[in-house]
């Protein structure tokens, strides 16, 4: 897995409630057999026109936040089915940090198998973020997982709670199914009680 | 020291290691698996060299893309589709795990296909790429979905690296008004918590409303558990619970079932357990309820009119905006006067043979309006099988509705059952998404007797009106 450490990017605004991952990216993306290529389907029915044309209107086709390495989102982003689509979508796209007051659980969860930080902010935290999001290009935001810091276009520092499990996974790019593998023993041990104790499972 | 909650227990053991942080390493006792997110961590399995751990507690079904109408045996006819139902046949295979093709009659969506072959037990661990896994909580299992990468991490290792969430309780007193079920009830509780209101919670319902509820009725509750935010939603286990478990296919027999009604009958919350968080809900304040917007909070019983984006406050003012636009609805206007396109009977909330049994008991001896498309999709083939023996796919036909096969079909339009642009669906599903179940469709949220309903009149209908009808006629 790619290392999380410490970015400065392009922050986009979108204060949308509810950002779902449906939107994320809709049910007929998901019949690939791979991982990669979504980006350009990221939000892909707000994003395009019905004639497949990008909507001008829609925030990540403005020029300004083309390059956006960071969302900062409306509350309860990313809720809806458990698809990892939708942070292979936002990856793939080229974000790397999405800031709400709240994520979904599995969202949440998906994010740090790839690469990506969710930061979980209070409400007037996020406000001063999306209005330093709504800045533009000329405003770059910085995350910094290392000392769990958010740094606004203007030098304000914001920090946040992280796991420090997944804190460690993301700095190092590990791999969660290597790291369990070498408790295989433990794994054996609860598997052989089990079967002693709730043989029917 | 306080007592434990369900959730407690049942986490309690299934814990493998527990880290100084509190990160636990959890037992999964039940892998399902479907075709859209498995392939990937099928493949990462490949490339790593690794195999599926306990292939006999993993099984997989194809659900999503499959084709609904009776000549799916002639293959998919979406390339896409057809590789990746494809692949599932040929991971399935490969890796010896539990399965069940499209051509076996007990094919269906994942989460009707799990309890009904006692897959799914009371206290044992439930995961699946999917976020309606919810739904095995009602037999007092802890279920939950899972992404991609954590179904390879399952497969690997037949566990899950999981911090646990927050004990929620929701208590449904009393008892439920005729025309009102387990779908008001849950559609009913997300109105009241939101969507968001269950994030970081895992929910226990309880309360004489939900002990009074079949298996079927605590499975369409648990089911929307997610919606709420709530990764996982349980229901303790009692007699209820025992009697539909024994005797299917891979649940215990003889001494083992004794055996494990044993432990079973330990599953519940103690009296003085702690709980974060805590909403009771009289059941008899619940109405028959439908969705107005593009999210499942946006419910309000029947007899309401469509809200106004000011009548809320903060990010929802710009959200119910959007919504009211994407429907095509208007502030003010009665719920019962919006006129539906298509009704969709089905899904893993409301595809159980109850389900269709409450459709088919307002469908009896009636036709669907003019014009209208209306379908019901079986959750499994053994449902199915179950409609036709005892004659609702009789009452389903000649009332014009379409009998399908069983998958998921139009809840998520993954196959080629969609709405148009505009088109308006009175659905027994799950999710009012934008695009959900279409680009462009209109998705309107409700109990399956309530959809029947709206197939009749045409629009949006309080189910009760037609009962009283039928009592009087």
């Amino acid at each position: 897995m790619e290392k999380f450490e410490k970015l400065t990017g392009i922050a986009a605004p979108m204060p949308l409630v509810n950002i779902d991952t449906d939107m994320i990216i809709p049910k007929q993306f998901l019949k690939t057999i791979k991982r990669s290529g979504l980006g350009v389907h990221a939000f892909d029915e707000m994003r395009y026109l019905d004639d497949g044309s990008e909507n001008p209107d829609f925030v990540l086709n403005k020029p300004q936040y083309r390059d956006a390495q960071v969302i900062v989102a409306g509350d309860n982003f990313g809720c809806g089915s458990s698809r990892e689509h939708a942070p292979w979508a936002l990856a793939d796209f080229g974000i790397k940090a999405v800031i709400s007051t709240s994520f979904a659980d599995i969202f949440y969860n998906n994010c740090f198998k790839n690469g990506m930080l969710p930061i979980v902010m209070p409400q007037e935290v996020v406000d001063v973020l999306m209005k330093d999001a709504d800045k533009g290009s000329n405003a770059r935001m910085t995350v910094d997982l290392e000392r769990q810091v958010v740094t606004t276009s203007d030098g304000e520092e914001f920090t946040f709670e992280v796991d420090p499990f997944r804190k460690h996974c993301l700095l190092e790019g590990l791999d969660d199914v290597g790291l369990t593998m070498e408790k295989v023993g433990a794994i054996d041990s609860f598997e052989a009680e089990a079967a002693q104790s709730r043989p029917w499972v | 020291m306080s007592g434990k909650t369900l959730y407690d227990k049942i986490w309690d053991a299934h814990v493998v290691q527990r880290d100084e942080d509190g990160t636990c390493l959890l037992y999964i006792d039940r892998h399902l698996v479907h075709e859209v997110t498995s392939p990937q961590a099928f493949e990462g399995l490949r490339m790593t060299g690794r195999t599926v751990r306990a292939p006999q507690r993993t099984i997989a079904v194809p659900d999503h893309n499959v084709p609904t109408t009776t000549d799916r045996e002639n293959g998919i006819e979406n390339e896409e589709s057809r590789i990746q139902v494809e692949a599932l046949d040929k991971n399935a295979r490969e890796f010896g795990v539990n399965y069940y093709p499209v051509s076996d009659i007990r094919q269906g969506i994942v989460h009707i296909v799990g309890p009904e072959q006692g897959w799914t037990l009371p206290g044992m661990t439930v995961v699946c790429g999917d976020s309606h896994t919810a739904t095995h909580g009602a037999f007092g299992a802890l279920a939950h979905g899972i992404g991609t990468s954590e179904v390879e991490h399952v497969l690997a290792t037949q566990t899950l690296i999981q911090s646990k969430s927050k004990n929620m309780k929701v208590e449904i007193t009393g008892q439920l008004r005729p025309g009102v079920t387990a779908k008001d009830i849950t559609l009913s509780v997300i109105g009241h918590t939101g969507t968001g209101g269950g994030t970081g919670y895992v929910i226990e319902y309880c309360g004489e409303a939900i002990r009074s509820l079949s298996m079927e009725g605590r499975m369409t509750v648990c089911n929307m558990a997610i919606e709420g935010g709530a990764r996982a939603g349980l229901i303790a286990p009692d007699e209820t619970t025992f009697e539909y478990v024994k005797g299917r296919p891979h649940a215990p027999k003889g001494a083992q079932f004794e055996a494990a009604m044993a432990w079973w009958k330990t599953l519940y919350s103690d009296d003085d357990a702690h709980w974060d968080k805590v909403v009771t809900i009289r059941g008899e304040d619940i109405a028959p309820v439908v969705t107005w917007g593009t999210s499942p909070e946006d419910v309000l019983p029947i007899s309401s009119t469509v809200p106004a984006p000011e009548d809320f406050t903060g990010g929802k003012v710009e959200a119910a905006k959007r919504a009211l636009q994407y429907m095509g609805l208007e502030a003010g206007q009665k719920l019962t006067d919006i006129k539906i396109d298509t009704v969709f009977i089905g899904s893993c909330t409301n595809g159980r043979i109850e389900d269709l049994r409450a459709a088919a008991e307002i469908l009896k001896g009636k036709k669907i309006k003019d014009g209208m498309r209306a379908m019901v999709v079986p959750g499994s083939g053994l449902v199915r099988a179950q409609a036709e023996e005892e004659g609702l796919a009789q009452i389903f036909i000649d009332a014009g509705f379409e009998w399908r096969m069983a998958g998921c079909s139009m809840c998520l339009a993954m196959n080629p059952d969609q709405l148009s642009p505009g088109e308006r669906c009175a659905a027994t599903s799950n999710r009012n998404f934008e695009g959900r179940q279409g680009k462009g469709g209109r998705t309107h949220l409700m109990s399956p007797a309530m959809a029947a309903a709206a197939a009749i009149t045409g629009h949006l209908t309080d189910v009760r009106e037609l009962m009283s009808e039928k009592e009087t006629a």
